[in-house]
C-alpha cells in the first residue's frame, strides 16, 4: 500500500543512500563501536550460552506478564511510591501533565528514554509551558537541533565532532572548538543550571524489577542520576516489557545491555530506585512515580508468534548490524525505534497498515538476529509482519493477481516453460525494460542463455 | 550413492552453467544423478512477499517430487534455506524432502566427507557468504575447505565476506536506492582484496554483484562455487 509515511521513507532513504558523507560518519562510529563490542562480548566466559540465559528469563517474564508487573506494583507502593497504568501514549502524557500542574512544574530535566519519544512527550510538555531539558549530551544536542534521536543508544551517530561544534556556535553561540572535552564542558556548564532549578525529573528504565520494586537505569553521563534524585518529584515512564522478575537478574542483564549497547564491561553510572526520600535519607526526590506503559504493547503480547519482540532491552545492536540502517540512516525510518527491532514493532505498535513497508525494506540477511542478545528472531519476524501484511490487504489488487498467475505457471512444468521462454524472449530484445528498470537503471542484468538446465538435461544431460 | 538435484528456477533459467558444472563434479566423485524435470520454483518469492498460501502450494508439490530422494542437493543456499527452514513453518511439519535437501558445498564436505574435487583454478579469489548460505544454514567453512583443495586457487577473505549484497529478490527491484547502496560496499571490500574472482555458493548474491561490476567496468568476475570446483 502506498502511504504518505512510505513514500516520505522512499524519498529518505534515497537522499540518504545517495549522500556519501552521511554513509561514511555512519560506517566509521560503527566501525568503531563494532571493536569495542567485539571485546566487550569477549569478557563473557560464553556470550552464547548468556545469550540463551537472557532470553529465557525474557520469556518467562514475558510469558507470565500480569504476575510480574502486579508483583512490580506491589513492591512500588510498599517502597512509597505511585503507580500509574497508561494504555496509550495519551493517558501518559496525560497523567505526567496532572502531575506537574499539580506540583507547579515550570521545568523538567530528563534523562534519555525512548518511551517519553514514543509518547511525544517534550511537544506535549511545551504545549502547556513547561519547558522540557535533554541533559543526555546526545539528546541534548538532538534538542537543540531540533531534531529526533537518530538511534536508540547513541541519538546522535549521524554527526562528527566538528559538526556538533558548529551546532552549539549556532545555537548556544559557543566559541569554535575542536575538543570534545571542550564541547562537552559547554553541555555541562548549561545543563547543571538547569539541574538545580527544575522541578521535575523524567527519566526512563532500562529494567523494572518485580521482587523489589525497583528500576534500574544504566547510563554513563552522571545525568540520570541527577535528574531523578535533584528535582522534588521524580517520573520514570517505563515500558511494560522492561520487567525482569529478580533483582539478581541485573547480574546477568546489566553487562548484556552494556556489552551489546556500547561494549562496555558496565555503563559508568548504574542506578537503582527504590522509592521516593524516606525520613533520614539526605537526598532523593519527595515523590516517585512510575507509569507503565502499554501503548500497543499488549497487542504484540497477544501475537504468540512475535511475543519474544517484548524481550528487546534497546540495546541498539541490531541497529548497528543491519546493512540497511547502516546506509539509509536512522531518520529516515521515521519512527521511534529505528532498524530491524523498529520494522518489527512499528506495525504491532501503531497502524500495521501505515507501517508495513518497513518490513519489505529488508534484505532479510539476518544480521539482526545473529546479534540480538535477547534472540529475539528479528529477520523472521519481518517474514512474519509480511505474511499479515498481505493476510490484511496491504499488498493491493495488482501484486496480488501477479502472484496469483505467478503461482498458476509454477504449477506446471508445461506452463513454466513457456513463460520462461517468453520471458527471455522479451528480456534478450530489451523488452522487459519498464519491469526491470529499478534494477537496470544502475546495474546490469544478465542476458539468459540459449538453452535452460532443463533442456541440457533432456537432451545431453541424463545421458552422459 | 544417488541424489536428486534440485536445480532453482533462476538457476535452470539464467545460470544453467551452474548446474551443469554441479553435475559435472557430482558425477566425477561417483554420485549418481537424477534431475526431476516437473521442478519449477520452490516458492521463495512469494514466501518472502507474504503470499504464504501460494508458497505453501509449491511446498507440497516439492515435497511431493522429491518423496522418494534419499538426498536433494541444490546449488544455492538460499533455495536450500527455504526449502530446508522455512517449509516446515509453512507446512507444519517436516518432511524426509526437506529434511534430506542439502546446499552443494554442505552436500561435499559434511555428507560425502571430500573436501578435494580434483579442481585446478589458477586464480587469486575471494569468497563471499550468502546470508542465506551463513545465517540460515550455518555454513561457512565448508566452501572454504572446498576452495582451499583447488589446484592454484589463492584464497584472500575480504574484510566484510559476511556483509549482504544487498539482493534480497524483490528487495532488489522494491527498494533499488538501498540494494544499490548495499552492493557498493560489497563491491568495495571485494576490490580492496585484489582478487580477480568472487565465489559464492548463491547466484543470485553473484548476479547482483556482477550487475554493478559490470556496470563499473571493473576487471573482477563472479563465478560459482560449483564452476570452480568444476575447472580442471
Amino acid at each position: 500500500m502506498t502511504t504518505v509515511a512510505r513514500l516520505q521513507f522512499e524519498r529518505d532513504a534515497t537522499v540518504k543512500t545517495a549522500d556519501l558523507r552521511h554513509r561514511a560518519v555512519i560506517q566509521k562510529n560503527i566501525n568503531t563501536y563494532d571493536i569495542a563490542v567485539a571485546k566487550g562480548r569477549a569478557r563473557f566466559a560464553d556470550w552464547q550460552n548468556a545469550r540463551s540465559d537472557a532470553a529465557a528469563i525474557k520469556c518467562e517474564t514475558i510469558n507470565h506478564l500480569d504476575r510480574y508487573l502486579e508483583q512490580f506494583e506491589q513492591n512500588v507502593l510498599a517502597n512509597g511510591g505511585h503507580i500509574f497504568w497508561a494504555e496509550t501514549a495519551e493517558d501518559a502524557r496525560g497523567h505526567v501533565l496532572e502531575l506537574a500542574r499539580r506540583h507547579g512544574v515550570h521545568k523538567v530535566v530528563k534523562s534519555k528514554s525512548m518511551t517519553t519519544e514514543e509518547i511525544h512527550l517534550n511537544e506535549a510538555l511545551e504545549a502547556e509551558g513547561i519547558h522540557p531539558i535533554e541533559t543526555d549530551l546526545g539528546e541534548y544536542i538532538c534538542q537543540i537541533r531540533g531534531e529526533r534521536p537518530y538511534h536508540i543508544v547513541t541519538p546522535v551517530m549521524h554527526l562528527t565532532k566538528a559538526d556538533i561544534a558548529q551546532t552549539f556556535q549556532e545555537k548556544l553561540g559557543a566559541p569554535p572548538t575542536d575538543s570534545a572535552e571542550e564541547l562537552t564542558m559547554i553541555a555541562r556548564a548549561k545543563l547543571r543550571r538547569e539541574f538545580m532549578t527544575a522541578d521535575m525529573g523524567i527519566t526512563g528504565g532500562n529494567f523494572a524489577i518485580a521482587d523489589t520494586g525497583m528500576i534500574a537505569l544504566t547510563e554513563n553521563e552522571g545525568n540520570a542520576r541527577l535528574s531523578f534524585s535533584l528535582p522534588r518529584v521524580h517520573v520514570a515512564i517505563v515500558g511494560i516489557e522492561k520487567l525482569i522478575p529478580r533483582l539478581e537478574d541485573l547480574a546477568l542483564f546489566w553487562p548484556l545491555l552494556s556489552a551489546s549497547g556500547t561494549g562496555q564491561a558496565i555503563t559508568a553510572y548504574s542506578s537503582l530506585i527504590g522509592g521516593p526520600r524516606h525520613e533520614r535519607e539526605v537526598d532523593g526526590p519527595q515523590e516517585f512515580h512510575v507509569i507503565l506503559l502499554d501503548n500497543g504493547r499488549t497487542r504484540l503480547l497477544a501475537d504468540i508468534e512475535q511475543r519474544d519482540a517484548l524481550h528487546c532491552i534497546r540495546c541498539g545492536a541490531c541497529l548497528n548490524a543491519c546493512p540497511v540502517y547502516k546506509n539509509i540512516g536512522g531518520h529516515a525510518y521515521g519512527t521511534t525505534y529505528q532498524g530491524p527491532i523498529g520494522s518489527v514493532i512499528t506495525p504491532h505498535l501503531r497502524d500495521a497498515q501505515k507501517w508495513s513497508h518497513l518490513s519489505y525494506a529488508s534484505s532479510l540477511c539476518g544480521a539482526c538476529t545473529n546479534v540480538c542478545p535477547v534472540r529475539i528472531d528479528l529477520h523472521h519476524h519481518l517474514l512474519h509482519n509480511r505474511r499479515n501484511a498481505v493476510h490484511s490487504g496491504f499488498d493491493g489488487p495488482i501484486q496480488r493477481l501477479l502472484f496469483r498467475v505467478w503461482l498458476w505457471t509454477m504449477q506446471s512444468p508445461v506452463r513454466y516453460a513457456i513463460a520462461a521462454k517468453l520471458g527471455n524472449f522479451a528480456l534478450r530484445r530489451g523488452m522487459a525494460g519498464p519491469l526491470l528498470k529499478p534494477w537496470t537503471a544502475r546495474r546490469e542484468f544478465p542476458t539468459p542463455p540459449k538453452h535452460s538446465f532443463k533442456e541440457y538435461w533432456r537432451e545431453r544431460g541424463r545421458r552422459a | 550413492m544417488r541424489v536428486a538435484l534440485f536445480i532453482p528456477c533462476f538457476i535452470d533459467q539464467l545460470f544453467p552453467n551452474v548446474g551443469i558444472a554441479m553435475v559435472t563434479v557430482l558425477r566425477r566423485l561417483q554420485v549418481e544423478v537424477d534431475y526431476p524435470p516437473e521442478q519449477t520454483c520452490c516458492g521463495q518469492p512469494a514466501f518472502n512477499t507474504g503470499y504464504w498460501d501460494d508458497a505453501r502450494a509449491l511446498a507440497k508439490r516439492y515435497c511431493e517430487i522429491f518423496a522418494d530422494a534419499d538426498a536433494i542437493v541444490s546449488p544455492s543456499g538460499s533455495c536450500t534455506a527455504m526449502v530446508r527452514n522455512f517449509y516446515p513453518e509453512l507446512l507444519g511439519k517436516a518432511t524426509k524432502a526437506t529434511t534430506h535437501t542439502y546446499e552443494f558445498a554442505e552436500f561435499l564436505v559434511k555428507k560425502l566427507g571430500v573436501t578435494d574435487v580434483g579442481a585446478k583454478f589458477p586464480q587469486r579469489v575471494t569468497y563471499h557468504d550468502s546470508c542465506h548460505a551463513l545465517r540460515e544454514l550455518r555454513i561457512k567453512d565448508e566452501p572454504r575447505q572446498l576452495l582451499r583443495r583447488v589446484r592454484g586457487l589463492e584464497l584472500i577473505e575480504m574484510d566484510q565476506a559476511e556483509t549482504c549484497c544487498g539482493f534480497g529478490g524483490t528487495f532488489s527491484v522494491k527498494f533499488p536506492m538501498i540494494s544499490y547502496a548495499m552492493d557498493e560496499v560489497k563491491v568495495s571490500s571485494i576490490q580492496k582484496t585484489g582478487a580477480e574472482y568472487v565465489v559464492s555458493t548463491d547466484s543470485s548474491c553473484l548476479m547482483q554483484i556482477d550487475g554493478y561490476l559490470r556496470r563499473q567496468n571493473l576487471p573482477i568476475k563472479t563465478i560459482s562455487l560449483a564452476e570452480v570446483l568444476a575447472s580442471t
